[in-house]
């Protein structure tokens, strides 16, 4: 891509300093937005860009906002920086990089909702980051971009950061408001959902870090610029955080609808030499396992096509993987992550996970029967769909869709007849 | 009473097909609840209706289809048949978190239903150590019955893989946890935060390490917890009483009614014979039983523990008689025969003194004994007012549980959590409903925080406080004191003034904060005159409460007993005194020169009390768990007990001696059966006209429905089948104009130094309280409460030993310091030893 919308420090390193984003344009939106436009208006550009959240379910930005409950305020949002997904690594690189304009997307997102108080939940770990931002939340107040009666209006607005305590479940919206009220971190029941009853009972937003960085060019430049990019129902660029087994891993901002095989040959380099591609992981460890022909090479990665493959885009953390590679060990990976994350609340997820743990230990390490293997899957089928969020059906895709999909490397796994062991008798 | 229920609820109604059933229910009702309503069992672990759903456990898994709407014209669409199109949604929904709609239809019972219901049995049981034979909970376990029912029989997960948690965990020391059977279901930790506002337990942890932890110190700190044993859906939870004593199903049931305060919680008592007791019948846990007029479905904790003084082998199982220095054991015959010939003899000259703690039949027939005698008939008690709940108590139908906006609870002088446990809840949970409530009282109690409106005055201007109010909205009487004058410029009292004139309803609860028997007689006959004069008497939901200080202290005015404003010296000029479950002397030493120049003393006792000790005749009694009779609760519900044990030999009921007694002096008084005895009271007492022991064994279907068979849903709280009780006609609902007098106030004397109040605690050192050694570590020592401000100046600090002279007693205490204490006040708990019987001046020395 010639021009990021999005890593645009790519383009300039130097727009991680306040006055030059400033030069750039920067805030101009935000003043524009908060002197001339009202808060619907700001929506509805918002909701005409076709905007989808970018924390991996792809929902309307701009309906999401409008859902906020007028009769009840304060209103609140809520960004969720959590980041936690394994191979997602895009937020970070945004908030560090290019800091003022996600914190302008947030601005925006705050004066849209009628919103005085944001809150940024970081993951434990984005300690130093959360410091950086602090510190540049200070110099906007400094300019005055940020405290009471902005630009001589009525409107003023601050902005918390908050860390966590290093739990994936918190990057769920409802688990993450929780955790930001004080609480353990689980997630709620929903409905209600967080624009009508969220962070201490009050609507509001929740959005994606990099789905508000999108929303200052947006406001700057139009809806209509914005759908240049990427298709009709998935509109814009996307930040493709590409890992595992590719030459040149990291960040690439490609418009949605661009091909994996363009992602993963002509930005990504390709593979090691003498390795093939098995497998693609779209949407990091939560993903289900594409096989990695040419129907899929030559899917375009945006919200409606990966389902055609038997996949989601989610975060879109595309993991490649080899034929180096096989799926008991990748399974057996994903099944701990998720067994070691599952916050507990429900049945299936916390015991089931741990269940499939044990199971899937014993596969790969030979310790297993066939019949082990159909245990795990049906397992994994039982938590599907019966869970309180979605972290429970995240933890089966890869299970089960390799299990389908690669049942030849579970049966060179499981020897034909039980291995010779010890009987252990209980008691 | 079943009509009451479908009035209730006749308006929006929604219908709804549960398993091919047509089923119809209030709108809000969620889909478990409208399924149970229709006699469907849709089975659920974390749910419970008394809490709000979380869908955690994911038991309750069921189809849910709704009527498929067409988007243009927003119209139902339809089958080819004509029948409503239902879009089943491509998950199972939980039937505990979804509320039914119009025309939805729920399918409990298909193959895919039954099937998640046997994965979530499986997985449950996969960390559940099912250690069934050596759990306390096996034979009354949700998750026995239900995997019995639901589960799949065998298990595919390998028990070697299962973890190992620890099984002893104490929480606190009435209640202990054991991790590896808890199933994660969250209803203890939202029992004490949603129900109870007591939040000192949570979950600690995450996945399979989520796990029960205690934040308070000392542990579980909370008159709560052994509610949460109940609920607890597994054998997780256990309370150190009743733990590895015995298996449900070795257990009888009795119906029986907590004395320890005016609530009068239902309650069942569970007892069994046991070779380590010789054979003995023993009462081995006290369990709450259904009444959602009175408990609901919980006890406090001194209910539930503090019954052990039934089995002490201190109890006094024969007559004694004096003669010269000792008490020597007696029949009953030469007992009785003396009491009658004395009695005779005693010419006018007589008192009889109860305790709050006897039975309507006892209070009955020991009032005709004592009238016979042209005595005074007194009740141990530092409250007074019972003869104005009689008048202008709530009225016939009342239910706290039906308060709600528009409705106002006034709370005067009490603190309620410590004074009745089930008062408070149930008050709190008016107020989260939206009842206004207002609290008066001199410092922060509990209940503040769910009031909507305080009102501090200094101790000794609680009635002053109920006249402000009065005189804000009624003509304003010259005659006031300027405490009056003062309050009326209150803020707090005017808006206060307000919310209680405009109410639809109100009830005010006054308690014994700070007070004594005068002080109690005035505060109460102000607030039946504010009540009156807000025109809110003589219907439900309206009038007076007493905090009662013991369980059937109405029971007692009702009978015609009345607190002594100056019981030394009523008893003094009555030298031949009947005391009757009461230790004077034991409460305060003072009163022993009394007993010493009495004529003739006859004690009726348990144990052999300091009165006793001092008597002339003592005769011993069974306690309540051993007979049965009725109590009349401060909302003046009239409950049944039974017996619960066999009665011990030698002792003999309240009511059937004083029936001996009378014998002698030519009345003719029931003395074997209760219920006749009973029967002689309701012809008498116009207030209990017409209540016999089989209308108050009477029971009606009560929501939620819990019962034995039904465990899963409410838990082990017993299913009512003996009675839910009466609630009579007040006098003003039977037409009597209420007689009652305005009492004149006066300002409260200026006084120089500290001023002693007396406050209830719920651990006192009652004798049911400490005949309970699990409560060992919950006893209120003795003890003194300051402000900060006052310790400072006496050079107190926390915990330290201090020594105060009070009432001409001078004892060691501890002293504690709480900024919730005004200054200049010094709290002294009742029944712990000290010598406060209301406001005194107090010296404390370091
Ligand atoms: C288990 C789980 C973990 C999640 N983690 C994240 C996360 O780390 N960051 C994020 O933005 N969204 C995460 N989400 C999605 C959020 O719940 C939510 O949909 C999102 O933040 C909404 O923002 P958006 O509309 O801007 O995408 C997670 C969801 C689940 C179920
Ligand atoms: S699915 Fe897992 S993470 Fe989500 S609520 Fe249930 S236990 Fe917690
Ligand atoms: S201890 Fe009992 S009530 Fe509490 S969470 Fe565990 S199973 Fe549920
Ligand atoms: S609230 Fe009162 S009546 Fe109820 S259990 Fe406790 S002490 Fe007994
Ligand atoms: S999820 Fe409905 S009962 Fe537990």
């Amino acid at each position: 891509m010639a021009e990021h919308i999005l890593l645009r420090h790519r383009d300039n390193k130097e727009i991680s300093k306040l006055p030059t984003y400033r030069k750039g344009s920067g805030f101009s939106a935000f003043e524009r937005a908060v002197t001339k436009l009202n808060p619907e208006e700001v929506t509805d550009i918002v909701f005409d860009s076709g905007l989808r959240g970018r924390g991996g379910a792809g929902f309307p930005t701009g309906l999401k906002w409008r859902f906020m409950d007028k009769n009840n305020w304060p209103h609140y949002v809520a960004v969720n920086a959590d980041e936690s997904e394994p191979g997602t690594f895009k937020d970070r690189e945004l908030m560090e990089s290019n800091p003022y304009q996600f914190l302008e997307g947030v601005m925006l997102c705050a004066y849209a909702v009628g919103c005085n108080d944001a809150y940024i939940y970081l993951r434990g770990e984005f300690w130093d980051l959360a410091h950086e931002l602090d510190k540049h939340i200070t110099k906007l107040h400094k300019e005055k971009l940020l405290g009471d009666q902005l630009f001589g209006t009525e409107y003023s607005l601050r902005i918390h950061t908050h860390l966590g305590a290093g739990a994936y479940i918190c990057g769920e919206e409802t688990a993450m408001l929780e955790s930001l009220e004080g609480k353990l971190g689980q997630p709620r029941l929903r409905p209600p959902f967080p624009p009508s009853f969220g962070l201490f009972g009050k609507p509001t937003v929740v959005n994606n870090v990099e789905t508000l960085a999108n929303v200052p060019l947006i406001l700057e430049k139009g809806a209509k610029w914005y759908r240049g990019f990427g298709t009709e129902k998935s509109p814009g660029t996307k930040i493709f955080s590409l890992s595992g087994n590719v030459m040149k891993p990291g960040n690439y901002e490609l418009p949605l609808g661009t091909t994996f095989r363009e992602l993963i040959f002509e930005h990504g380099g390709g593979l090691r030499e003498g390795r093939s591609i098995k497998a693609i992981m779209p949407a990091g460890a939560s993903s289900s396992l594409i096989v990695a022909n040419d129907v899929a090479l030559d899917t375009q990665m945006d919200y409606e096509n990966v389902p055609n493959v038997g996949a989601m885009l989610g975060s879109a953390s595309i993991i490649v993987i080899d034929d180096s590679v096989s799926m008991d060990w990748l399974i057996n990976k994903t099944v701990h992550f998720f067994e070691h994350e599952s916050c507990g609340k429900c049945t299936p997820c916390r015991e089931g996970t741990y269940w499939m743990k044990n199971i899937t230990e014993r596969i790969h390490h030979g310790e297993a029967v066939w019949d082990d293997v159909l245990l795990l899957n049906d397992v994994a089928t039982n938590i599907k769909g019966k869970c309180l969020c979605a972290l429970g059906d995240f933890a089966t895709e890869a299970v089960t869709s390799s299990i389908e999909r690669f049942r030849e490397d579970f049966e060179t796994r499981v020897p034909q007849s039980r291995p010779k062991t010890e009987v252990k008798l209980s008691l | 009473m079943t009509e009451k229920i479908a009035v209730a609820v006749a308006e929006n109604l929604i219908n709804l097909t549960i398993d091919n059933r047509e089923v119809s229910v209030p709108a809000g009702t969620l889909v478990v609840n409208a399924a149970k309503l229709a006699g469907i069992d849709i089975p659920v672990f974390c749910y419970h209706p008394k809490m709000e759903p979380v869908g955690m456990c994911r038991m309750c898994l069921v189809e849910i289809g709704r009527p498929a709407i067409d988007r243009a014209s927003g119209k139902p669409l339809l089958n080819k048949d004509g029948s409503p199109q239902i879009n089943f949604g491509p998950k199972l929904e939980t039937g505990c978190t979804v509320p039914v709609s119009k025309g939805m239809v729920v399918r409990g019972y298909t193959e895919e239903v039954t099937e998640a219901r046997k994965e979530v049995i499986e997985f449950l049981l996969t960390s559940h150590p099912l250690d069934c034979p050596i759990c306390d909970k096996g034979g009354e376990c949700p998750l026995q019955n239900l995997t019995m029912e639901h589960g799949p029989g065998q298990s595919r997960f390998i028990f070697d893989e299962k973890i190992d948690l620890a099984k002893n965990v104490p929480l606190g020391d009435l209640i202990f946890l054991d991790r590896e059977r808890c199933i994660q279901c969250a209803r203890c930790t939202r029992f004490q935060d949603e129900i109870v506002d007591d939040p000192v337990i949570g979950f600690s942890q995450r996945g399979r390490a989520l796990e029960i932890i205690t934040f308070s110190d000392p542990g579980f700190d909370s008159y709560w917890s052994g509610n949460t044993t109940d609920i607890c859906p597994v054998g997780a939870l256990t309370t150190t009483d009743f733990r590895f004593e015995a298996r449900p199903w070795e257990l009888q049931s009795h119906a029986s009614i907590c004395n320890h305060c005016s609530v009068g919680c239902n309650t069942t008592l569970n007892t069994r014979r046991e070779a380590k007791s010789g054979g003995d019948e023993v009462i081995k846990r006290v369990m709450p039983r259904q009444n959602e007029q009175v408990n609901e479905i919980w006890i406090c904790d001194k209910g539930r523990f503090a019954h052990h003084y039934t089995e002490s082998p201190d109890r006094l199982t024969q007559p004694l008689i004096r003669k010269g220095d000792a008490l020597e054991p007696a029949t009953w015959d030469e007992a009785l025969q003396l009491v009658g010939d004395k009695f005779k003899k005693s010419k006018g000259k007589f008192a009889a003194l109860a305790g709050g703690r006897l039975t309507n039949e006892d209070f009955f027939n020991i009032q005709q004994v004592t009238a016979k005698l042209g005595g005074k008939a007194l009740l141990d008690s530092q409250m007074a007012g019972g003869e104005m709940v009689a008048q202008v108590g709530v009225g016939q139908g009342t239910n706290l549980s039906d308060l709600r906006a528009g409705d106002v609870v006034l709370v005067i002088a009490s603190d309620l959590e410590e004074e009745a446990p089930l008062h408070w809840l149930r008050i709190k949970q008016a107020a989260e409903r939206g009842a206004q409530l207002i609290v008066a009282n001199p410092r922060r109690t509990k209940l503040d925080q769910v009031a909507h409106r305080l009102i501090r005055y200094e101790y000794g201007q609680e009635a002053a406080v109920v006249h402000a109010m009065l005189d804000s909205f009624s003509p304003k009487r010259p005659d006031q004191p300027a405490s009056v004058k003062q309050l009326l410029r209150d803020e707090s009292v005017k808006a206060a003034a307000e919310d209680v004139q405009s109410a639809t309803n109100l009830i005010v609860f006054y308690g014994s904060e700070g007070l004594d028997v005068a002080g109690s007689h005035t505060l109460a006959s102000a607030c039946a005159n504010l009540l009156i004069a807000t025109g809110h008497v003589g219907r439900s939901n309206n009038g007076l409460v007493a905090v009662w200080d013991k369980g059937n202290a109405q029971g007692a005015w009702d009978a015609g007993f009345a607190t002594s404003v100056n019981l030394a010296d009523d008893l003094a000029a009555a030298p031949n005194l009947y005391i009757v479950g009461a230790d004077p002397v034991g409460d305060r030493p003072d009163l022993a020169e009394t007993f010493e120049a009495a004529e003739f003393v006859v004690v009726q006792e348990l144990f052999l009390t300091k009165t006793a000790q001092m008597a002339d005749v003592v005769l011993p009694v069974l306690p309540y768990t051993e007979r049965e009779g009725t109590y009349t609760n401060a909302e003046r519900r009239v409950q049944r007990f039974y017996p619960a044990i066999s009665p011990r030999p030698g002792a003999r009921a309240d009511f059937a001696i004083a029936a001996q007694i009378g014998l002698a002096l030519g009345l003719e008084l029931e003395s074997k059966l209760a219920s006749l005895a009973f029967e002689q009271l309701a012809a008498r007492l116009p207030a209990y006209k017409d209540l016999t022991y089989g209308k108050l064994a009477e029971t009606f279907e009560q929501w939620p429905i819990i019962g034995r068979e039904d465990l899963y849903y409410g838990g082990t709280t017993y299913d009512n089948t003996q009675g839910l009780g009466v609630q009579p006609p007040s006098g003003a609902e039977r037409g009597e104009s209420p007689a009652l007098s305005f009492e004149a106030l006066t300002d409260p004397e200026k006084r120089k130094g500290l001023l002693a109040v007396p406050v209830t605690r719920l651990y006192d050192l009652g004798l049911t309280v400490t005949t309970s050694e699990i409560l060992a570590t919950h006893w209120e020592q003795p003890h003194i409460v300051l402000s900060p401000a006052d310790a400072e100046k006496l050079g107190l600090e926390l915990g330290a030993q201090a020594t105060i002279k009070l009432n001409n007693m001078q004892s060691p205490v501890a002293a504690r310091i709480d900024n919730r204490v005004p200054k200049g006040v010094v709290l002294v708990p009742r029944s712990v030893g000290l010598h406060i019987f209301g406001p005194a001046p107090i010296e404390v020395g370091a």
